[in-house]
């Protein structure tokens, strides 16, 4: 353990920014949903009404917890707010374990370090070490925040204390990990497919198999039942799972090589696929995952919004805040929520098209681009690929969006027809999401590292968005949002003239970007 | 495409593989390259070498069409490296000091797709180099180490059917018998009528295969020849010892750091002072004498030193 101490510092040190980001990420998480809920309802009858309609609908059951106590704040917000916590603090911690060990020993830095006056377990120790100050740290925040809201204190308390041991549990699974696989990704990959397990276990245990839910970690955190009658038993099982795990990878690492993994690494194909000969073929192997993993993932957000029905009347109160955010086209308050679902899924849409859009700049970065820039591939043609890729690989994550937004409508009200609407609704929002992407494209082919500064054209619109009219942002300001100018439909009629120039705004960005490409310097290493 | 290996001919006049005069690269106020003259000749292995930061990489990536010089005229392959980037690294392959690969693929995927995007590979060479080179090419690019990284490219690079390499410290990281392996493929290249600009640090490689070299400097070319003449450019050292004590030495134009001990001598003397020295010892009686031509080393110590000038490094 020689050096612990000293590695642990200067791990603290490396990521005291993104600690704080997780803890205030996951703390703002659990407080808004305090402070929202408590200015929702107007009357306690009215929020025993939305309560009772959130009690029986077992598609909100299954997405986030057993339904106890709804009608209290408190309640509320360990409903809400638990199940998706339990998943970020897992993330979290598994970012951190797999950062300081498995990604150190594939860079090398690892190695150096060893080299070092420090004992073999140091990194390790030191890594647990720095996931359980920040696991401790976010718990704590929590806690806080709930009980200046303010909420019962041994409440408020339970759910923080848990939340942390969660992520020690999520911690300790994902250090085993990293001595199972031989790169990051995979260690990634096994820790997101527990965390995945365990999320799904209590889903399917919440709404018909109680029995199920005790197999899940986070039925165990869920099981402490905090604002409606709080238990602490649960903790110790949480606790008690995560020892073992902890002492097996402590093993494994004392057992096995520097660099190598218990499982080893495959070997792959010694020659390449014939769709690998061009640069979208490249783009399609190197972007596929991430194209999918998006697709998924607001298919199924998608999903749990259109599963609300029309229930959502009851869910959302007749509170003035709600009829000024969802009431836009002065019509029905379920075309309203809808309607605004929509821009929501765009917006989260974004994340995957300014992230594509940004390949390659890290491409460039990361001195690929040299390599293949120096074949008999022309400048336009590469970042032509990588434009087609972004542009159809964002169609299919909205379109995935919207079928997924009608799929849940429909399965939830028996109405098949809503697939069609609503797939119909999401589309015209492919436009502005490419204006995002063009906008990406515009500043890489300025520089390659202005390229990042898109995400503040993101930003920009989530805030017109939701705090535009609260804000009073002017209406010129909120105009340069791309998202601002489409109709609201199902809650407006569509318009076509904005949609035409949107897309026409995404196309000359997209092409001014290509040809400010072609004229610089390829930036270099 | 043998036939493809051999360069236009204009009026008679068989134009080099590459041709710079005067670039300049500025990177802001930064001046890179400042006025490089560089001439490689159709089917020689050409030597360039020069200290880390003189500029070699940035020529190079000039050359490429990476990026675009601030001003010069560069001329590659009878094409403008710029404008026609794309049709001629058709003709062209090559290989940078710290190959990046994909982490996903593996090597025997990035050598096909490296091939593929210069127009294709010759499917004998690439077996052979994988075999010569002991290449395992079903290993993810993540799990190479930093020479097998360098093998890859090289592999790729080889195995095209090309006229030009482009080779930027391309053994960094080989083992000496990689090395060798190396050698000998530039060999081969070379005998095929190929042309190879040759980027290095490790001067044995540079005077085993270079038939030309050009030391750049602070983003300009101080010297450049064949190694003999080069080495006609340096000092020889002469010890010696006479019978009688040495007069005249000290006023001899070209004779450097003489150093009298009684009967004993021991001095530098450039090349063309060299006669006029010989036959001063000769008149003091020639006990023993050793004279000792410049090493490979010490021609460069001389022109990366800071203790010489620019002007006596491109005056002679």
């Amino acid at each position: 353990m020689t050096g612990a101490g000293q590695l642990l510092r200067h791990f603290l040190r490396r990521d005291r920014w993104m600690l704080l980001a997780w803890s205030v990420g996951i703390t703002l998480l659990y407080w808004s949903q305090a402070v929202s809920v408590k200015g929702l309802y107007a009357t306690q009858a009215e929020f025993d009404k939305a309560a009772a309609a959130m009690e029986a609908n077992t598609a909100f059951i299954a997405m986030t917890g057993p339904a106890r106590a709804l009608n209290t704040v408190g309640g509320q917000v360990t409903w809400q707010a638990a199940a998706f916590g339990a998943i970020t603090i897992g993330l979290m911690s598994m970012f951190l374990v797999v950062r300081h060990t498995r990604a150190e020993e594939e860079s090398g830095r690892d190695e150096m370090l060893r080299a070092a006056a420090v004992g073999r377990g140091a990194t390790t120790a030191a890594t647990l070490l720095v996931v359980l100050v920040a696991n401790l740290l976010t718990g704590t925040l929590v806690s806080l925040s709930l009980i200046s809201v303010p909420l019962a204190a041994p409440d408020s308390l339970a759910l923080g204390v848990g939340l942390a041991a969660v992520g020690m549990l999520f911690a300790a699974v994902a250090l085993l990990a990293a001595q199972l696989t031989s790169s990051p990704r995979a260690a990634y990959g096994i820790t997101g497919a527990v965390i995945g397990a365990a999320y799904m276990l209590r889903a399917v245990g919440d709404v018909g198999s109680p029995a199920l839910s005790w197999l899940s970690p986070i039925g165990w955190y869920q099981g402490m039942h905090a604002f409606s009658g709080v238990r602490w038993w649960p903790l110790a099982l949480l606790v008690l799972a995560t020892m073992p795990v902890v002492v097996v990878a402590g093993a494994t690492f004392g057992r096995r090589d520097h660099g190598s993994g218990v499982l080893a690494a495959r070997p792959g194909p010694s020659r390449a696929d014939p769709r690998l000969g061009t640069p979208l073929g490249l783009a399609w192997r190197q972007q596929r995952g991430s194209l999918i993993g998006w697709s998924v993932g607001l298919l199924l957000t998608g999903l749990s919004y259109g599963s609300l029905g029309t229930d959502v009347g009851d869910l959302l109160g007749d509170s003035a805040t709600t009829q000024e955010m969802f009431i836009r086209g002065g019509t029905d308050l379920v075309e309203g929520f809808y309607a605004t679902a929509i821009v929501m899924l765009a917006l989260m849409s974004c994340g995957y098209a300014v992230s594509t859009a940004l390949r390659p700049r890290h491409d460039e970065s990361s001195g690929v681009a040299e390599i293949l820039l120096a074949t008999g591939l022309s400048r336009s043609r590469w970042l032509l690929a990588q434009v087609v890729f972004t542009v159809c690989g964002s169609a299919l994550v909205v379109t995935a969006a919207g079928l997924g937004l009608g799929l849940g409508y429909a399965l939830s009200t028996g109405d098949g027809s809503a697939v069609g609407t609503y797939l119909v609704a999401t589309l015209p929002y492919l436009a502005p999401v490419l204006v995002l992407s063009g906008l990406a494209r515009l500043l890489f082919g300025l520089r390659a590292r202005f390229a990042p500064l898109a995400w503040a054209g993101l930003l920009f619109a989530v805030v017109v968005l939701f705090f535009g009219p609260v804000l009073r942002i002017p209406e010129w300001l909120q105009d340069v949002s791309p998202f601002h100018h489409l109709a609201l439909v199902p809650a407006e009629d569509f318009r076509w003239q904005p949609l035409l120039a949107l897309a026409l705004v995404a196309a000359v960005t997209s092409a001014l970007g290509q040809v400010l490409f072609r004229r610089r310097d390829v930036e270099m290493r | 495409m043998t036939s493809g290996r051999v360069s236009a001919v204009y009026g008679g006049r068989v134009s080099n593989p590459i041709e710079i005069r005067g670039l300049v690269k500025a990177f802001g106020t930064v001046r890179a390259l400042d006025g490089l003259d560089l001439e490689v000749e159709q089917g020689e292995v050409h030597g360039f070498l020069g200290p880390n930061g003189s500029g070699k990489s940035t020529t190079i990536r000039v050359l490429l069409g990476l990026l675009r010089a601030s001003a010069g005229s560069v001329r590659l392959l009878d094409g403008d490296p710029w404008a026609d980037a794309a049709a001629l690294h058709r003709r062209l392959a090559y290989v940078p000091g710290d190959v990046t690969l994909w982490p996903n693929l593996t090597g025997g995927e990035v050598i096909d797709l490296l091939g593929r995007l210069r127009g294709g590979l010759d499917e004998r060479r690439r077996a052979e180099l994988v075999e010569r080179f002991e290449l395992d090419p079903t290993k993810k690019g993540r799990t190479y180490s930093k020479g097998n990284r360098q093998k890859v490219a090289l592999i790729a690079a080889l195995a095209s059917d090309v006229e030009l390499l482009l080779l930027d410290e391309p053994t960094s990281g080989l083992d000496p018998l990689m090395e060798a392996v190396f050698q000998e493929c530039v060999d081969d290249f070379r005998a095929t009528g190929g042309t190879v600009l040759l980027s290095s640090h490790i001067l044995a490689e540079v005077e085993r295969l270079c038939d030309r070299v050009s030391i750049i400097r602070a983003g300009r070319c101080v010297e450049s020849g064949t190694l003999t003449q080069l080495r006609h450019l340096t000092r020889t050292t002469v010890r010696a010892e006479t019978t009688r004590p040495t007069e005249g030495l000290g006023d001899l134009a070209g004779v450097h750091d003489l150093l009298v001990e009684g009967h004993r001598v021991a001095f530098e003397v450039d090349t063309s002072a060299l006669p006029a020295a010989l036959a001063a010892l000769q008149d003091a009686g020639i006990g023993t004498l050793t004279a000792t031509p410049p090493t490979l080393e010490e021609l460069f110590m001389r022109h990366y030193g800071d203790e010489v000038s620019q002007a006596e490094g491109s005056g002679s």
